[in-house]
């Protein structure tokens, strides 16, 4: 099987339907009123939201094509899984970022130990250390199965780590818990979380091109460097 | 492969690298060292105050174990590697998760070691008194331990081999290791204070889960990142 995928042109196109869409998502976000106590900080909630989900069903491509891989020991798999954890950590990082320019206003500080936040910043954590793992390792079966493993093994720990700071939290003192969203939002929410999944999945299939010419790159070399083709 | 065989090659894997350590005890020393050293700098960073080392001491002495125990982990696995001995270890007959139960009951004994002197020297330094419910406490020490080991010699099985082995092991082992510290830290807390609020138990048992959980998990995926 060959590693070389050719960028086709539909993907393109997506990407840029992906992207008019979220610049139009935004763009309704401002015609819509102000928050009557927050005023156009609410609006942070239009990206900050789907940015966590965008997280976390990156996190479960993750898992899925980590197994997979496992199972069909097939390297598409493991570059699948490696960009969705890229794409996954930096929607990861706006998260927590957009998390704290909000948070700074209404809650008054840019960050406070709950559970919400926290596990969010050690999933960012094992992220980072999975990027971390498959970047100081070079060779391509290895990296695949060891990342494989710390993929599914971080993924097993999301929601141990969350009940555990769950528990930390409560256990000591009432939790503090951002508003729930009106109603009228609803819209703008959903909008941008469409926004987000298009992007998300546009940079996904991208960096996965990238990858697979990369490692099609690699093979080549070799190949020339053993006195092959 | 019978049972008795798999127990055996666990065993002999065990005792080879307890062994290997009785006998040098260059990397145990080491460790306990800078496993009192930590604490000794813990308590001047927390101050000679006799109440907030007292209140502090559950969460230095399982941070001073995490920090012993990763250099512990990355030394399991590269003595093998230094002696080209892990290649001979794979090729030999038997199944693989063996090679990981029998590292996994020397890093156990290992780090329980550590755990044991660094429990007498918290006492000691923090001016902890003996809890009355001491058998709880030494309940959450061991499924702590569990818990660090576990992950800790699965990750060093990969960490070790990169290139950066040395600030990857942390890196990849210490956001997993959150739920653990989290619950060792307040079960132990809780103990020390007399479990007012009765959450020592709810914690214990998650311990208890999260061992069960990654013990499962890492047996079931050792055989996969081993081979390569």
């Amino acid at each position: 099987m060959s590693l070389y995928l050719a960028p086709s042109r539909r993907w393109t196109t997506f990407g840029i339907f992906a992207f008019l869409f979220l610049i139009a998502s935004q763009a309704y976000g401002f015609t819509t009123l102000p928050d009557r106590d927050m005023g156009h900080l609410q609006k942070i909630l239009y990206v900050h939201v789907p940015a966590a989900w965008m997280t976390f069903l990156s996190f479960l491509v993750v898992f899925i094509y980590s197994a997979r891989y496992l199972i069909s020991k097939r390297e598409t798999d493991d570059l699948l899984a490696a960009a969705a954890a890229e794409v996954g950590a930096t929607f990861n990082g706006l998260t927590l970022v957009l998390g704290m320019l909000w948070g700074r206003p209404a809650w008054g500080a840019w960050w406070v130990w709950d559970p919400r936040l926290t596990s969010t910043l050690i999933l960012f954590l094992i992220f980072v250390g999975y990027l971390a793992l498959r970047a100081f390792v070079d060779d391509p079966q290895r990296r695949a199965q060891w990342s494989a493993a710390v993929g599914i093994f971080g993924a097993i720990n999301v929601p141990i780590v969350y009940m555990s700071v769950r528990w930390w939290r409560t256990l000591h003192q009432i939790q503090s818990s951002p508003s729930t969203m009106d109603p009228a939002y609803v819209v703008g929410l959903r909008l941008n979380a469409f926004a987000f999944l298009f992007v998300m999945i546009y940079f996904i299939r991208k960096r996965y091109e990238l990858a697979r010419i990369a490692r099609a790159t690699e093979f080549a070399a070799d190949q020339v460097a053993l006195g092959g083709a | 492969m019978s049972w008795a065989d798999d127990r055996r090659r666990i065993r002999a894997i065990a005792w080879k690298d307890i062994t290997t350590e009785r006998r040098s005890k260059a990397g145990f020393n080491s460790v306990v060292a800078f496993a009192v050293t930590s604490l000794v700098l813990f308590g001047f960073a927390l101050g000679p105050e006799a109440r907030a080392l007292r209140e502090a001491a559950a969460g230095t002495l399982w941070i001073a174990l995490l920090f012993a125990g990763v250099l512990a982990f990355n030394r399991s696995f590269h003595v093998e590697l230094e002696g080209g001995a892990l290649d001979p270890l794979l090729i030999y007959p038997g199944r693989r998760w063996t090679i990981f139960a029998g590292k996994l009951l020397a890093n156990l004994a290992f780090v329980g070691t550590i755990l044991a002197i660094v429990v007498l020297v918290s006492l000691t330094l923090y001016q902890v008194p003996v809890p009355k419910a001491w058998p709880s406490v030494l309940l959450v020490l061991v499924l702590g331990t569990v818990g660090l080991v576990t992950l800790g010699t699965f990750y060093a099985a990969m960490a070790t081999r990169t290139r950066a082995r040395e600030v990857l092991l942390p890196l990849l082992l210490f956001p997993m290791l959150v739920p653990v510290l989290l619950a060792a830290v307040s079960a132990s807390k809780a103990l020390l204070t007399g479990d007012v609020m009765h959450e020592s138990g709810a914690w214990i048992r998650f311990l208890l889960g999260y061992d069960v959980v990654f013990l499962t998990a890492t047996l079931l995926v050792f055989e996969k990142i081993i081979e390569a």
